[in-house]
């Protein structure tokens, strides 16, 4: 990986690069506001590119490290897309014994994708969740931030499609 | 806004709801908003208006209500009425038939589908008759988004009375008196935490909320966050008041988007009011409350670690002492509660400690939210008294195992927990009880599992979950848990031997006593509470040596 040493040059005219530059602003360049920005960051473009990374670090006048370090402990953030279409499957304890797993399986048959990853085309993002606290549901899948309750894995593959194709 | 404009307020408020004849909540947590209930809402303001029916029914939204799995939910208050799975369609009928025609839907009552006489008024359903509701008592009761709703239930007459007829120590007495003891999972007394806050002198100490709900299995928060948040802010300003603090942070899950927005909705409402700010309610107590979001890890859970995610930092826990009373955010002395325990702060302020501390056991006073979840007939959210059973909970409220399945095990406290077997089910849960038996009390979530369940799987599952959450301070946590995990593995494929089952004895002894912070110190239980509980399955898989 690129490091995040050079000063990054991002478009001024981007709305989401404005975005960040007023959140920074509001909490008053503090360092302790990463967090805080890092979410708006990733609101903003559904993850953290690196040069977005490099202009927070400048401006909060970081050490490169400690915003790579935080950026990697949170399960929030990532560094790389996470798909046009997103499909969720939480694998709490709720869900997990009640058939999350199969539910993956049918995914990766299908996909070809297992949990984290992207497809080649973008589209499709599969992820997993510890918990969503939606246990009376489960087991639950969320897909593009909606969630689908008592999901079957018998029924996930056409429950998918249908979604990206309506969007 | 001063004092007796709030007693005003509050007093208006309540006339107010008397006024209306009919309140007609629709559920709109998150389960039954994913069950479409805010369509439901939609189609039900359109029906009353259709009927003319304005001046007697108000429709509005509502926190949850318990029972997940039969949403959505709509009740009809003062009849407690309930009814169940209703959509856009059938919320015409039940307009039809319970305000016009007087005659609720028996069809689509709660538990219709399940019970052979449903009850009309929900009270009397075992489901709730065994229930004790005091955090809960106004979640499902009231608009979540509307602080005039929530006064018009006494909302903020508690802070008013701490404010204006107590003295800080006369606060925290009270709260010690109470006996309300954490209800985040490790039951430290809240009032002696309160005190040593208050002890230490400093002119800056914070208030902090700690929302993050990591636990897989539990949405007691989450619940109470998006069905009462106006209860969570009147409890951290009632501990504001009472340590000295000026400043107030509730750290929500990143994953609880609505209970996040219900809080913001809240803080905004007592913004407004003057219940949050500079000077509040003309006195000399000032306070203002921020949210910080969670960005997704387990560890943050942890007092020492959420300190560090509020700071911006990774959430790495630090050794104890000094503690976060003495020297917390940002150096400061910093009360740390549970969402659940500053829910329970406005009730004892206003109907005393000595009320609350009669309910429960001699060690655990009050109630316990619990989250049922897993193999049970109605999933959802309870309250129980401290004491209760756990086959009262799973059996009379829960309803027992689906399928005619039986009974094997109930995870409590989750992955720093273990499991309770059926020979212990008439266990009285309170916090010594359940340490008793291997397991600990836990935030509030019970996964039940039935026969079919693997319980070295189980085990394998929450050392997986440990192992991916562990923050890599601490050796014994990062290489212990890790190592632990492979073995459960290799016993769930049937290739361990004797040895290996010694070792991970062994191991868990290890980890669970040199780890720094609470998350290793107990990662090993649910290994160690299968051990204890169900020997015979790790057993049946080690392969024997001649």
């Amino acid at each position: 990986m690129d490091t995040l040493q050079s000063a990054p040059d991002l478009p001024k005219t981007d709305p989401r690069v404005k975005l960040i530059a007023a959140k920074i602003k509001k909490e008053n360049y503090k360092p302790d506001a990463l967090i805080e920005i890092l979410h708006t960051a990733q609101n903003a473009y559904g993850y953290l590119p690196v040069n977005v990374l490099k202009y927070i670090t400048k401006a909060l006048r970081l050490p490169p490290s400690r915003v790579f370090s935080t950026v990697t402990f949170y399960h929030f953030f990532s560094l790389k897309s996470k798909g046009d279409h997103t499909c969720l499957v939480c694998t709490g304890t709720a869900c997990y014994v009640k058939g999350a797993q199969a539910i993956l399986n049918e995914l990766e048959n299908e996909f070809h994708l297992t949990a984290g990853q992207v497809s080649a085309d973008n589209k499709l993002g599969i992820q997993v969740a510890r918990c969503i606290g939606a246990c009376g549901l489960a087991p639950a899948v969320v897909i593009d931030d909606e969630v689908q309750a008592k999901m079957k894995p018998e029924n996930i593959i056409s429950t998918l499609k249908a979604k990206m194709q309506s969007i | 806004m001063n004092r007796q404009e709030l007693t005003a307020l509050i007093a208006s408020a309540k006339e107010k709801r008397q006024k209306i004849k009919y309140k007609i909540f629709v559920c709109c947590g998150t389960s039954c908003m994913a069950s479409d209930s805010e369509a439901v809402l939609k189609a039900l303001k359109e029906v009353i208006k259709e009927k003319s029916l304005e001046d007697t029914v108000e429709a509005s939204l509502s926190g949850c209500m318990g029972l997940c799995n039969q949403g959505p939910l709509v009740k009809v208050i003062p009849d407690n009425t309930i009814y169940q799975k209703i959509t856009c369609e059938t919320i015409k009928e039940v307009v039809q038939g319970h305000f016009i025609n007087k005659e609720p839907l028996r069809n689509l009552l709660l538990f219709a589908d399940t019970r052979p006489e449903p009850f009309i008024n929900s009270e009397e359903d075992p489901f709730f008759k065994k229930q004790t509701k005091i955090i809960l008592k106004d979640c499902g009761n009231i608009n979540p988004e509307d602080i005039e709703d929530y006064m018009a239930h006494d909302g903020y007459a508690g802070f008013g009375k701490a404010l204006f007829q107590m003295s800080s120590e006369e606060v925290i007495a009270e709260v010690k008196h109470s006996r309300l003891r954490g209800r985040g999972g490790a039951g430290y007394p809240t009032g002696m935490k309160w005190e040593t806050v208050y002890k230490y002198v400093n002119n800056q100490k914070y208030v902090i909320c700690n929302g993050d709900e990591g636990d897989p299995g539990a949405f007691m928060n989450r619940s109470v966050l998006e069905g009462n948040p106006h209860s969570v802010l009147e409890g951290m300003l009632i501990a504001g008041y009472a340590i000295g603090a000026s400043k107030g942070f509730a750290y929500i899950r990143g994953e609880y988007r609505l209970a996040i927005k219900r809080m913001e909705t809240a803080i905004k409402q007592a913004k407004q009011k003057g219940l949050l700010g500079q000077n509040i309610l003309g006195s000399n107590f000032s306070f203002d409350i921020e949210i910080r979001i969670g960005a997704g890890a387990f560890v943050c859970g942890e007092e020492t670690a959420l300190i560090a995610s509020i700071e911006g930092r990774r959430g790495n826990p630090k050794s104890r002492p000094p503690f976060p009373a003495e020297s917390g955010l940002w150096g400061k002395p910093t009360l740390i509660n549970n969402v659940e325990t500053y829910s329970n702060i406005h009730q004892i302020i206003l109907n005393g400690g000595e009320w609350f501390s009669e309910i429960g056991t001699a060690k655990s006073a009050g109630t316990k939210v619990f989250a049922l979840a897993g193999k049970i007939n109605y999933s959802g959210l309870i309250e129980v008294p401290m004491g209760t059973s756990l086959r009262e909970i799973i059996f009379d409220i829960g309803g027992g195992i689906p399928n005619n399945r039986e009974y094997k095990a109930t995870q409590t406290g989750g992955p720093s927990g273990g499991c309770i077997p059926a020979e212990h089910l008439d266990v009285k849960v309170d916090y010594e009880s359940l340490v008793s038996l291997g397991s600990i009390m836990g935030s509030g979530g019970l996964v039940v599992m039935d026969d079919q369940t693997d319980m070295v799987d189980v085990a394998r599952f929450f050392m997986e979950f440990c192992m991916d959450e562990s923050c890599g301070k601490c050796v014994p946590c990062r290489v212990g848990t890790k190592m632990m995990h492979d073995l459960l593995k290799k016993i769930c494929d049937n290739k361990a031997t004797q040895i290996d089952l010694d070792r991970l004895e062994e191991l868990a002894v290890y980890v669970k006593e040199t780890s720094l912070c609470g998350l290793g110190g107990s990662a090993p239980n649910p290994l160690l509470s299968t051990l204890r509980h169900f020997k015979k399955e790790y057993d049946s898989r080690i392969i024997k040596e001649d």
